[in-house]
């Protein structure tokens, strides 16, 4: 390691401790400027911890951070940023209410107009156009992120931190997102970035820094290597198969949308216009789009969370007219759901993962005369962990100590094992790793299989094609025509997802 | 070297028992302090503040009187405290109880019925139901706060109290006092421990705490309770009722205050006064978060702040406090209660200077 010019960032022997959870055991990590380094791994594997190391967020238990070759002691985010280190987070943190030069005002000093210019200046230099004088909550998720950067950027950084930066954008704006990634090297900045998708770190990267488990497994260049060889060091072992949906014959309609409409009181939420789309028993029915373009109405409104009321259009599930139908009675009917947000909605944080179960399996045998049957309760939790293979140390560990991912399986296994008759599940593997995502797509083909009617709602196209039978792309809370998986392209259903599709029906 | 909290992965239980015994330290270090600086004699206040009613009979007899009516409401409470309904008005409550009991004994003032006492119970419990139901409806039919309407519903009761003692309901051999006639002897609650003044009501608020451990522990209703009060969007997500959970939160918390009301009359005053209102529908505000909200806590917590109450009017007297200083440390104990529930769901560590270790 000390062979070369001094890397610009480099840690030795970097442990953190949660409890007795080691997020992160003894960590070597070079980075050298000019670089784009990978940090891939999957969920759980201490990624996001390490960036906290790095971004001063968190301080380690043991080893030693240098900077420049020296020593430092990052003791907050503010000191990372004096020493020229930026970092842009998955979730955005922009004030929605206030222009983009407003935003940046809060963290840069100097007058708007200067900073206005300097915004224009950068956004010609590396491909980050976006208007200072926009209210944010106008932009686009994309342009969202160019603030985001810009923002680093102005504070001239010498290492770049991007978390997870394409989960969020849709395929066009990966392609410009890299772009831009590549003048800000060929500037002589360092970027660390953050994944768990194989290709884009291949097509980006030239150094890559593999952990599993919270150790570094791999060091090496992605060019140099196949997806599964980089696959195998970051899982451990081989890639699980892709399954691919084997055409069946369609059943009976179990979920049915006729025009439906819906008004959003809040002005920052989503209106959905004329939403039709029909699901049948052995179908998975996939809706694509970025994430807020009406997607969480839609699942509450199929949930009956939203009360649809005098709305129009009409919900029939399961043979049954559901507009007035509480969320208890359509769960009656066979419905099930898994819903984008886990803690505090799909799960509550406080209570243990026994109790979590009986926030919706209660129906089944769990509740005796009103009283809680502690043993049944136990049984179908110990049940739910082993057959979906949640962590955890037991039924009695609390929901809000389990990792993203491993929540989800446990959401997951305690919906499925409801054995409903339609299932809704909204973004299945945000945040879960390949071996864990993989396998819940398995059980969602394996579920279709069975005759169940599934509505998948996600923003990886990649897992749509590979499960769905049929695709709507919703945008602007307006709803494409299906279209058959099997006949349309990735980059198609892309145009759809930033309202560059050909109207309903016109598709070739 | 500095210091930090870390969450802990389960809730401490060592901790949970050891906070209120700190914050009762740290509340009586702080008040020595206080009345100190008063010129009080901090010593003799503290003694008779907190060891006074333990020393004798008749004192801690008292004790386990007012703590009846504190353990009885703040169980009630506690339960809607858990779904995030915040009934503040249980004095309201407790009020329209009383008045609903009195109503017998008033219209007969001799009657020797055994169904009477029982009759009076039941009133006082629908009494106060039917109080906090005004805010339950407001509140599912337009959304009022019900913070702000069960509180002023404690205002109309009040006057509701003051309209009856002054008029239809005076005593008129009460030489013009407001107060109603005393109660007959079936319409009191037999004596508990004879010589002093603990009636069966006593029983009854334990019983209650049984019941509402049971319902919290192992009533599904108790845990869709807790789930809205957790999580709100997960108990709509799985199809709990919010409109049911407001209705069982504040009948139940209202019933608890009537039948204390009811409790009142028929125990220790034996008539209506306005000495009814003497604040334990507040108190048992307090009781109910010094206790974690969690039924076993609130008895003791009903105990300490009964113990509160007596050895206060002794530390008046004994060592000249201001009533003002009974309430300050009353307010000391429940903000270092308050700030020591921190170490439950984090502890403490002790961060050394990275690098430094080696």
């Amino acid at each position: 390691m000390s062979q070369g010019p001094t890397p610009l960032l480099s840690l030795s022997g970097v442990s953190k401790r949660y409890g007795g959870v080691v997020a992160n055991s003894g960590i070597d990590l070079a980075v050298t400027a000019g670089s784009i380094h990978a940090i891939l791994g999957e969920n759980g594997a201490g990624k996001s911890t390490l960036m906290k190391l790095i971004y001063g967020v968190e301080t380690p238990d043991d080893g030693v951070i240098a900077w420049k070759g020296q020593p430092v002691r990052l003791s907050s985010p503010a000191a990372a940023r004096r020493l020229g280190i930026g970092m842009v987070f998955q979730h955005f943190s922009l004030f929605e209410t206030l222009t983009v030069v407003q935003n940046m005002a809060l963290v840069v000093p100097g007058a708007q107009a200067a900073l206005a210019a300097r915004i224009r200046a950068l956004g010609d230099e590396f491909g980050l156009s976006v208007d200072p004088a926009a209210l944010v909550h106008s932009l686009s998720v994309g342009e969202r992120q160019r603030v985001e950067i810009i923002r680093c950027l102005l504070l001239d950084p010498e290492l770049l931190i991007l978390d997870e930066p394409t989960s969020v954008l849709p395929p066009q704006s990966v392609v410009k997102l890299f772009e831009t990634l590549r003048r800000l090297q060929v500037k002589g900045m360092a970027i660390l970035f953050i994944s768990h998708k194989l290709e884009e770190i291949k097509e980006l990267c030239d150094t890559a820094t593999i952990l599993r488990l919270g150790r570094v497994t791999g060091r090496l260049d992605p060019r140099n290597h196949s997806a599964k060889e980089l696959a195998t060091l970051m899982i451990g072992r081989e890639m699980p198969a892709v399954v691919r949906a084997a055409p069946l014959g369609l059943g009976e309609v179990r979920l049915e949308l006729a025009g439906v409409g819906y008004a959003n009181d809040d002005p920052f939420g989503v209106s959905l216009s004329d939403v039709s789309l029909a699901v049948h028993s052995g179908e998975i029915v996939g809706i694509a789009g970025i994430s807020g373009n009406g997607q969480q109405e839609l699942a509450a409104l199929i949930s009956g969370e939203i009360a649809q009321g005098a709305a129009p259009g009409a919900i029939r599930l399961l043979g049954q007219a559901v507009g007035d139908m509480g969320v208890a009675a359509r769960r009656r009917l066979g419905f099930a759901f898994v819903p984008e947000e886990r803690l505090g909605r799909g799960a509550v944080p406080e209570m243990s993962l026994a109790d979590n179960v009986l926030l919706t399996a209660h129906g089944r045998g769990l509740v005796h005369r009103g009283f809680i049957s502690r043993q049944a309760e136990r049984a179908f939790t110990a049940d739910c962990i082993a057959r979906f293979d949640v962590r955890t140390p037991g039924p009695e560990t609390e929901a809000g100590a389990l990792s993203g991912g491993n929540l989800q399986k446990f959401i997951m296994g305690r919906e499925v094992m409801l054995e409903p008759a339609m299932l809704l599940v909204s973004q299945p593997t945000w945040g879960v790793d390949i071996g864990a995502a993989t396998d819940i797509r398995q059980r969602l083909v394996a579920m279709r299989n069975q005759g169940v009617a599934i509505l998948v709602i996600s923003e990886e196209i990649d897992e749509l094609f590979q499960i769905c039978d049929t695709l709507h792309v919703l945008y602007k809370g307006r709803l494409s025509a299906a279209l058959p998986t099997a006949s349309i392209t990735v980059n198609e259903v892309g145009a759809h997802m930033i309202g560059a599709g050909q109207p309903a029906g016109a598709v070739p | 070297m500095r210091l930090t909290l870390v969450r802990r992965e389960r809730a401490s239980r060592l901790a949970m028992f050891a906070a209120p015994v700190v914050a009762l330290v740290l509340s009586a270090l702080a008040s020595l302090i206080l009345f100190a600086a008063l010129g009080k004699p901090a010593e003799q206040a503290l003694y008779s503040l907190l060891l006074e009613p333990f020393l004798s009979w008749y004192n801690f007899s008292e004790v386990l009187l007012k703590a009846a009516p504190l353990m009885l409401i703040a169980q009630g409470l506690a339960v809607g405290f858990r779904a995030n309904v915040f009934n503040i008005g249980a004095e309201g409550q407790l009020i329209i109880g009383a008045i609903a009991a009195t109503a017998l004994p008033v219209w007969y003032p001799a009657g020797t019925s055994v169904w009477m006492l029982p009759a009076m119970i039941a009133m006082g419990a629908l009494g106060g139901m039917a109080w906090a139901g005004v805010a339950a409806l407001l509140k599912t039919r337009f959304n009022a706060n019900e913070i702000l309407v069960t509180l002023m519903l404690t205002l109309i009761a009040t006057q509701v109290l003051n309209y009856l003692l002054l008029g239809p309901w005076k005593d008129p051999h009460g030489f013009n006092f407001p107060q109603t006639v005393p109660f007959p002897a079936a319409a009191m609650l037999p004596v508990l421990l004879p010589g002093t003044r603990v009636n069966i009501s006593l029983i009854g608020a334990l019983i209650a705490s049984v019941l509402a451990y049971v319902m919290m522990r192992h009533r599904f209703s108790g845990f869709q309770l807790l789930v809205s009060g957790l999580a709100p969007r997960a108990a709509s997500y799985a199809g709990f009722s919010e409109r049911r959970g407001i209705w069982v939160s504040l009948l139940v918390g209202g019933m608890a205050a009537g039948l204390a009301g009811a409790c009142e009359v028929a125990g220790p005053l034996g008539q209506l006064q306005r000495s009814v209102t003497t604040g334990y529908g507040y108190a048992a505000i307090i009781v109910a978060y010094l206790g974690g909200l969690n039924p076993l806590g609130i008895v003791a917590s009903a105990l300490l702040m009964s113990v509160l109450y007596i050895g206060g009017d002794n530390a008046m007297v004994s060592a000249d406090l201001p009533v003002a200083g009974v309430a300050v440390f009353q307010g000391l104990l429940l903000v270092f209660y308050l700030a020591s529930l921190t170490f439950i769901r984090n502890r403490v560590v002790l961060i050394r200077r990275p690098g430094a270790a080696r």
